[in-house]
């Protein structure tokens, strides 16, 4: 039976939701399932991690020199605790990405990168290329399988479980060579558009720079980022580091409404990993209808104020 | 010091990808090979803090058959002092690509190692971190930005939550990010200049490492395509799928 | 401004082509101590290059003997030839001209032989350079060609010098070897200038666009050669199709049509994805993938046309002159031949001068003798044109008299005097939707922070002429979508357009240089390395 290891992600308030995405792919490997949690004045965290359903027992390890995620510092204290996990996962977000393939060289093996799917317990899919390719994949045999998990593949684990939480302290000490000096948040009010959750898009059928107020408007109302088609960018209406699509930013939201934007495949090509797309256009031949999940034939500028004011 | 960075071989950046309709692979016939674009990033920056004067010697690094070749001379026409293969014909993956790097670590003694944050085939984005797992030493990751401080450097780094900044003694391992900076064009009497610069090949026997631990590739498949999903006919419908969905 | 660092070179060869790289091959073989250099605006050899191509070996045998046991990686014996009239849903089987008659020919892909041929040039010591584009000439200081000037890089879209600028070098050379292809930037200005086309007629040209497929197994019968003519065109309009059945499943499909023709509203592009809604044609791609498509002009105007291809210091070779024999919709060994021609002469001479003589005297022209009245026959229509070219065939050209070619941006009627026939085009179904999804499939790619490279001379006369006149057919012949008209409040004009550039789409088939009715779009080569990136095309 597998025994599961998840690293949990945390900015030192609390749980990043990566983590439960993780419990969610932990489950489908089947097996028991703990959270190990690094840090200092880690209390609430831990309760949180216990909290998430199906997992048996939180490993709470507080330390000064854990406060921080340094990957050398994590991946030794990993390393120290791995005996008898068969698996030991990880979020594939800038955290996991810099820990988890520390922990897999020093535990001898190759990582297996963005899992998407579980084909069992030590088969999986994952993508190549860009995703334009999925494989399936086998750890080898008898080796721990040190892993990170495509958060946008997995939905989150729901707050039904109690687990148990055993604080520790370090088995490992703190690397001298690593300092940690500080973290700029992404600024602005406005959600970083390449990692945003929530975009709202405009194209050429905008119109105009000072019509796409609209568009922020309602980004804004939904605290989402703002992106644009290359057409707009062209027609001067945004900058063009609004750009979406091949030429701009390849993103990834949950949910992606574009508003007068044809979705030619140069700009569906940005945005083909988004969870949901919303389309608003006024011609009904627009190819976006053909990829989008929601689709809405009509005139943006009588749409969005109905939708803002629909969402209060 | 030196600086040693990875250079890979991988599909151009610009080829449309497609399975081959057996599931055994990707249609490489033909095909445009290029450096890692983020290995362009990794070069540029090197050859960028030797001339601030704060490196010697640039070298090129890049596993693989003799094809990877071609990759090494571009670095050298780029500006880099002198490249080594590390040859070997079968499938390199990530762990043992990071031991046979540091067997050239042991040689060369460098610095500082810069690699690209991930290879654009694979995206597995793994032996920078590894490499310096192995050799016990720093590693800074998605690196946007890098001073050097004499025996340390400041490197911020693009993450999820914005720019974090770390420090770190060297010798030690960088990958770099997309924005870190812009790689120079290759002149063309450079091109004729690197024909001439010293390339080295080490096999794997040579370098004492064992290609081990790969994991099985299998099946591949396409993408799913997105489907036309639902039609709603009015802002009111809109908010109302939304809301069901979870997503507002 | 700096001084542009020099190379030096014997010769250099501009254009990785055919013509260019057989004369580099040969030039090696004759005087393997000759410094040699093939410039090539495409990122890697055959990036930029198409064609359908069905080729005739024998130069190939003369310039590479043992070619055969190492053949290109696309390479499949011709084995059947097919003829077809269609109609909207039917077809005709016509007989078989000569000049289609392919047996002992190859279906290549042109652009993976480029890339195979420049391997063995390579191998001889030549010094091939993808991604940089010669983009002026460099004059010595008799006023003579003396070698090519590299466009500068990193220049953003306002001129101005980006982080990564790099200045261009100039290639010194004693012999320039202008490979251009069809209606290439370089020979275009070296036309100008030593007035080499005042004793010929006019340039004409088709456009020619392709599309490889990965079709069903067991639909591709490999060898199998088909043209087709008559629908989806009207009779008025030039051109047809190809389609040749490759190994492992694929399928070379394209269609040429003529750039005389006369409806300002007509869309090549479009009659290209009618063609493929043909049923003889849909039945072979149905349920298939794209895996390729591009599009190139084609010079067509043969004999009559070939302006004088020798000027100081350099050479026009191959379709840069324009050698390619329409009826037998060959130009590819024309270019072969051409180019071991131009070698064997600059290393005799080591100079131009007697070059030009020599190819009027040759099989070249000879072969575009024979057929010279064959295109022009068509501008009277497509039965009478059919009836001559069948006459001229079976006379093989010796009949007196020699029909006057006309230039192709003159043709284009006005939109208050033209009305389109009944086309009797379908919907669609097959893949591209449109054309930029077309252009998705080229895998073009250009810095979208450059200087836009589609030079518009009097943009005036888009926003207010044009607009009444032709109803901007740019936004029409254009097969990759780069010339929009955008319905703009900010502009100030009775038509309330603006020209959309979208340079960044462009494939580099020069059709809107040729087309354009006021001469006023002018092509220049874009950073080096940009453009499509075609793959077995």
């Amino acid at each position: 039976m597998s025994r599961i290891l998840i690293i949990a992600e945390h900015d030192g308030q609390s749980l990043n939701n990566s983590t439960a995405k993780c419990v969610t792919c932990a489950q489908a490997i089947g097996g028991d399932i703990d959270i190990a949690v690094f840090g200092s004045g880690i209390e609430a965290i831990s309760a949180e991690a216990a909290s998430l359903e199906s997992v048996v027992r939180v490993i709470a390890v507080d330390a000064e020199h854990l406060s921080a995620p340094i990957a050398a510092n994590w991946a030794n204290e990993a390393l120290a605790i791995a005996d008898g996990y068969s698996h030991l996962l990880g979020p594939s977000t800038t955290l996991g990405k810099d820990l988890m393939p520390r922990i897999a060289a020093l535990a001898g093996v190759n990582q297996i990168s963005d899992i998407m799917a579980v084909n069992a317990p030590t088969s999986f899919k994952r993508p190549i290329y860009a995703g334009n390719a999925i494989i399936d994949v086998e750890a080898p045999a008898g080796t721990k399988v040190v892993a990170t998990v495509r958060i946008a593949s997995w939905s989150a684990a729901t707050a039904t479980g109690g687990a148990s939480v055993d604080v520790r302290s370090a088995s490992s000490n703190a690397v001298s060579h690593t300092r940690y000096v500080g973290l700029e948040s992404g600024g602005g009010e406005r959600p970083d558009l390449q990692s945003a959750k929530l975009v709202v898009s405009g194209g050429r059928g905008v119109g105009s720079e000072e019509n796409f107020k609209v568009i922020y408007n309602l980004a804004d109302k939904l605290g989402a980022g703002v992106g644009a088609s290359r057409a707009a960018v062209d027609a001067g209406y945004v900058p063009n580091d609004m750009q979406v699509g091949q030429t701009g930013k390849i993103i990834s939201p949950d949910l992606y409404m574009a508003f007068g934007i044809s979705g030619a495949i140069q700009h569906v090509t940005g945005i083909k990993d988004a969870g949901t797309i919303v389309a608003v256009n006024k011609d009904s031949e627009s190819p976006i209808f053909e990829i989008s999940d929601i689709g809405l034939v009509g005139d943006l500028f009588k749409v969005i104020p109905e939708l803002e004011q629909l969402l209060g | 010091m030196k600086i040693l960075v990875g250079m890979k071989r991988v599909v151009d950046y610009n080829v449309r990808i497609r399975v081959l309709s057996d599931g055994s692979g990707v249609d490489t016939d033909g095909v445009k090979m290029s450096v890692n674009p983020f290995d362009e990033i990794a070069l540029e920056e090197a050859l960028r803090i030797r001339e601030a004067g704060k490196a010697e010697e640039v070298i090129v690094v890049s596993a693989g058959g003799d094809a990877c070749q071609q990759q090494l001379r571009t670095g050298l026409a780029m500006g880099a002092d002198r490249a080594i293969q590390i040859q070997t014909s079968e499938g390199l993956q990530p762990l043992s690509t990071a031991r046979a790097f540091l067997k050239i670590i042991e040689r060369e003694d460098p610095g500082l190692v810069i690699l690209g944050k991930q290879a654009i085939d694979d995206d597995n984005s793994q032996t920078g971190q590894m490499l310096a797992a192995l050799w016990d030493r720093p590693q800074a990751t998605f690196a946007s930005e890098l001073i050097l401080n004499g025996n340390s450097a400041r490197v911020t780094r693009e993450v999820d939550a914005g720019l974090e900044t770390i420090e770190i003694d060297l010798p030690a391992v960088v990958t770099v990010d997309l924005r870190l900076n812009e790689p120079r064009f290759v002149k063309l009497p450079d091109i004729m200049k690197a024909k001439r610069k010293p390339l080295d090949v080490f096999s794997m026997e040579d370098l004492g490492v064992a290609i081990e631990g790969n994991i099985e590739i299998g099946h591949h498949t396409p993408p799913p395509q997105r489907e036309k999903g639902i039609m709603v006919e009015d802002a009111a419908q809109l908010v109302e799928e939304l809301k069901n969905r979870g997503l507002i | 401004m700096t001084e542009r660092e020099i190379m030096e070179y014997d010769v250099i060869i501009v254009g990785a082509g055919p013509a260019g790289l057989s004369c580099a091959i040969r030039l090696k073989q004759l005087k393997p101590d000759l410094m040699v250099a093939v410039i090539e605006k495409g990122a890697q050899i055959g990036a930029h290059i198409l064609s359908g191509a069905v080729i005739e070996p024998e130069p190939l045998d003369q310039l590479l003997p043992g070619w055969r046991e190492n053949p290109p990686p696309v390479c499949v014996p011709v084995k059947k030839d097919e003829l077809w009239f269609l109609r909207k849903n039917s077809r005709i089987r016509l007989p078989t001209p000569p000049q289609q008659k392919n047996h002992g020919n190859f279906i290549v892909s042109l652009g993976s032989m480029c890339n195979w041929m420049a391997e063995k040039a390579e191998a001889l010591e030549v010094d091939i350079f993808p991604g940089y584009a010669a983009s002026e000439i460099r004059f010595d200081e008799n006023g003579a060609v003396g070698g090519v000037i590299i466009g500068d890089m990193g220049v953003d879209i306002q001129g101005n010098q980006k982080t990564t600028y790099m200045q261009g070098i100039e290639i010194h050379a004693a012999m320039t070897v202008v490979g251009e292809g069809c209606h290439g930037h370089l020979s275009k200005q070296l036309i100008r200038k030593y007035e080499l086309d005042k004793d010929c007629d006019p340039q004409t040209y088709g456009i020619g666009m392709k599309e490889l497929w990965q079709v069903q197994p067991g639909r591709s019968k490999p060898g199998l050669v088909q043209h087709t003519t008559g629908w989806p065109l009207d009779s008025k309009t030039y051109g047809g199709s190809f389609i040749y059945h490759l190994d492992k499943d694929r399928i070379a499909i394209g269609f040429v049509a003529g750039l005389d023709y006369e409806d300002p509203e007509f869309a090549p592009f479009e009659a290209f994805q009618q063609m493929k809604h043909h049923p003889m044609v849909h039945e072979l791609l149905e349920g298939g993938e794209i895996l390729s498509s591009g599009a190139r002009a084609i010079v067509e105007g043969g004999y009559q046309s070939l302006p004088k291809t020798e000027m100081p210091g350099a050479l026009l070779i191959g379709d840069a002159a324009g050698m390619l024999n329409v009826p037998k919709v060959k130009g590819t060994h024309q270019a072969i031949r051409c180019g071991m021609m131009a070698a064997e002469h600059i290393s005799e001479f080591a100079s131009s001068a007697g070059f030009d003589a020599k190819l009027r005297d040759s099989e070249i022209v000879k072969e575009l003798y024979k057929v010279r009245n064959i295109r022009p026959a068509f501008y009277q229509g497509f039965w009478r044109g059919f009836i001559r070219a069948a006459i001229e065939t079976i006379t093989m050209g010796k009949l007196p008299g020699t029909l006057p070619i006309h230039a192709d941006h003159s043709t284009l009627l006005k939109r208050d005097v033209y009305t389109a026939p009944d086309r009797q085009w379908v919907d669609r179904d097959l893949s591209p939707r449109d054309r930029l999804a077309s252009v998705y499939f080229a895998a073009t790619e250009h810095d979208e922070d450059q200087p836009v490279h589609l030079k518009i001379l009097e943009p005036d006369i888009c926003t207010t002429r044009c607009v009444e006149e032709y109803d901007n057919p740019c936004t029409r012949f254009c097969p990759a979508n780069v010339f929009e008209m955008v319905a703009d409040s900010r502009v100030n004009n009775d038509s309330g357009l603006r020209l959309q550039i979208n340079a960044a789409n462009c494939v580099h088939c020069k059709t809107c240089d040729i087309k354009d009715p006021y001469q006023i779009i002018n092509w220049v080569t874009p950073e080096g390395g940009c453009g499509p990136n075609y793959q077995n095309m």
